[in-house]
């Protein structure tokens, strides 16, 4: 039989949690501070709206770019939250998730050979998607000790005659970190000057800590050449409900569009209704949300302190990124043992990048009870490694 | 006042105070200083348990009573309000807007032990006018936590990118 698979495919590895969500899974009893979803059900209010639309009997397509009211909320949003003005009809369409929006970006705009220059550690599917683009990854290492912000050199340093887009990925999954307004404006800069786009994932722009998010398509001459990805999964607990959202250039949404009409038809019918409303009564929620989310986040950052664990202050997602650098382990052997011997489960820093070694991913979309706990446990094993 | 602390404690004021300042970066000492104003404030007024005498042998009825009064020259209702509260079977009294005056829940042992207070104590008031009495059947929520919810498990997986 002659081999069934593409030989794109087939190098493509599969992500780094698979392997530890195949241990966990085995165990009955383990703790988890691994995942990467709101704790928190989808407001009733929302859901209820969802409910009644099937009651109503709206079961059926929606247009491919989505539910006209829908795009007209999102504009809204943007207009409200980012100051950015965007066409509904032209430059916003419906997708499935932040994730669809991320592989039709890359597929809608690549060609074989164009380089991405892709920030790590960063969420699992940027990579494997520009492969499937036929796009070239140029992994930057973010740094520590730069907060895990991209910095102007950084770029400087990866662009070459091919660089055709940059992923921006804050705030970020795994680290947390946020890029602030200045930080910002340097980057804008450089993408401007050497004509690069970026794709501007902002799917956890609700969940920062220091201040308002920042677009940085709001930075002069950016809107034209930047895609924002941004979704419901986070902001309003709705993962499983698959709706993101994407606003850019006409030019380049049309032809994601394109793909979008072929590959996917629309985006859920039920999911969309939800989100009309979510978008319009659900303010509140995020602020209650976000609000928790920091106390957690403030606790974790004491915690870490009192029992000398290194973490730099993450301000965005629900993520916390301490480094174990110093008990000369690697992240996977340290999140290995740690399962084994106090059945706590969090995610090495390495599912995210080779340069996420050294750190793990620990989330607080949890709530504080168990956040008491796994930290119990998690005190245990490093007071143990210390002696 | 201090909003923060009082979101934290608002659905569990068993929370530890060295956590709550933990959570909101104070030290423990800030945390019992704005506790204890907000209390001597009566901002804080105290720190029941919310039971569900339901899932108990002990026999509870609760029973919603709504009051029309006569306010009273010089006193309105504060007066007839208190003469009601000092009742120690009344759980609460509020003042009402629309068609009845007065609200007040009264917990009592059985039925005829609440049907005995309202005819002999409440109705019997010189300002009461009349009453209407509802005994609760069920409660399904109070003070923002459901009651009769059956346990839902974890429905994440364990672990997600």
């Amino acid at each position: 039989m002659r081999n069934p698979i593409s030989s794109k495919v087939s190098p493509i590895k599969p992500s780094g949690i698979r392997k530890f969500f195949d241990i966990v899974s085995e165990m009955d009893d383990a703790i988890s501070l691994g995942v990467g979803e709101p704790d928190f059900d989808t407001p009733w209010h929302i859901r209820e709206e969802g409910i009644y639309s099937l009651e109503k009997g709206k079961t059926f397509y929606t247009s491919n770019s989505g539910l006209k009211e829908l795009k007209i909320e999102i504009a809204n949003y943007m207009q409200r939250r980012c100051n950015l003005k965007y066409n509904y009809n032209e430059e916003i369409f419906i997708t499935v998730g932040g994730s669809e929006a991320i592989d039709l970006c890359l597929r809608a705009m690549l060609d074989e050979g164009d380089e991405v220059i892709l920030p790590q550690p960063s969420y699992v599917s940027y990579e494997p998607c520009i492969v499937l683009a036929d796009g070239k990854p140029v992994i930057v290492e973010l740094k520590e000790e730069d907060n895990f912000k991209l910095r102007k050199e950084q770029l400087l340093n990866a662009i070459t005659d091919k660089t055709k887009i940059l992923i921006m990925p804050f705030p970020n999954n795994p680290t947390g970190a946020i890029m602030t307004r200045e930080d910002l404006k340097e980057i804008a800069e450089v993408c401007v000057e050497k004509d690069i786009f970026v794709l501007s994932d902002e799917i956890y722009s609700e969940l920062t800590y220091s201040g308002d998010h920042v677009s940085i398509a709001s930075m002069p001459g950016m809107q034209e050449r930047t895609i924002v990805i941004n979704g419901f999964s986070k902001s309003y607990a709705m993962t499983g409900w698959r709706l993101g959202f994407v606003c850019g250039p006409e030019v380049i949404i049309n032809q994601m569009l394109k793909i979008h009409q072929f590959a996917i038809m629309c985006a859920p019918t039920t999911s969309q209704y939800a989100a009309v409303e979510a978008l319009r009564n659900g303010d509140s929620d995020v602020e209650k949300m976000r609000n928790e989310y920091n106390r957690r986040r403030n606790f974790l950052m004491n915690e870490f302190k009192s029992m000398g664990l290194d973490c730099f202050e993450p301000f965005g997602a629900f993520y916390v990124f301490p480094s174990i650098k110093k008990f000369g382990m690697s992240s996977d052997e340290f999140a290995t043992k740690l399962l084994q011997q106090e059945k706590l489960a969090v995610v090495p820093g390495t599912a995210f990048g080779d340069c996420g070694e050294g750190f793990l991913r620990i989330s607080y979309a949890y709530s504080m009870d168990d956040l008491r706990n796994a930290l119990k446990a998690l005190r245990h094993f490093v007071e143990g490694l210390d002696k | 006042m201090n909003k923060e602390i009082l979101e934290v404690i608002s659905n569990n004021s068993a929370i530890p105070h060295e956590e709550i300042a933990s959570m909101l970066n104070m030290s423990k000492e800030e945390v019992d200083k704005e506790i204890k104003a907000m209390e001597d404030e009566k901002v804080i007024c105290g720190y029941p348990t919310l039971i569900n005498w339901d899932n108990t042998d002990e026999e509870k009825v609760t029973a919603l009573i709504e009051i029309k009064v006569t306010p009273q020259r010089d006193m309105g209702f504060n007066k007839v309000a208190e003469r009601i509260y000092k009742f120690e079977e009344v759980e609460s009294v509020y003042l009402m807007s629309g068609s009845f005056d007065l609200t007040v829940t009264i917990e009592g042992r059985s039925m005829k032990e609440v049907s005995r207070f309202v005819t002999e104590k409440l109705s019997t008031l010189e300002y009461v006018t009349s009453t209407a009495t509802y005994f609760v059947l069920k409660k399904y929520k109070e003070h923002g936590i459901v009651m009769a919810e059956e346990k839902t498990g974890q429905e994440r997986m364990l672990i997600t990118p």
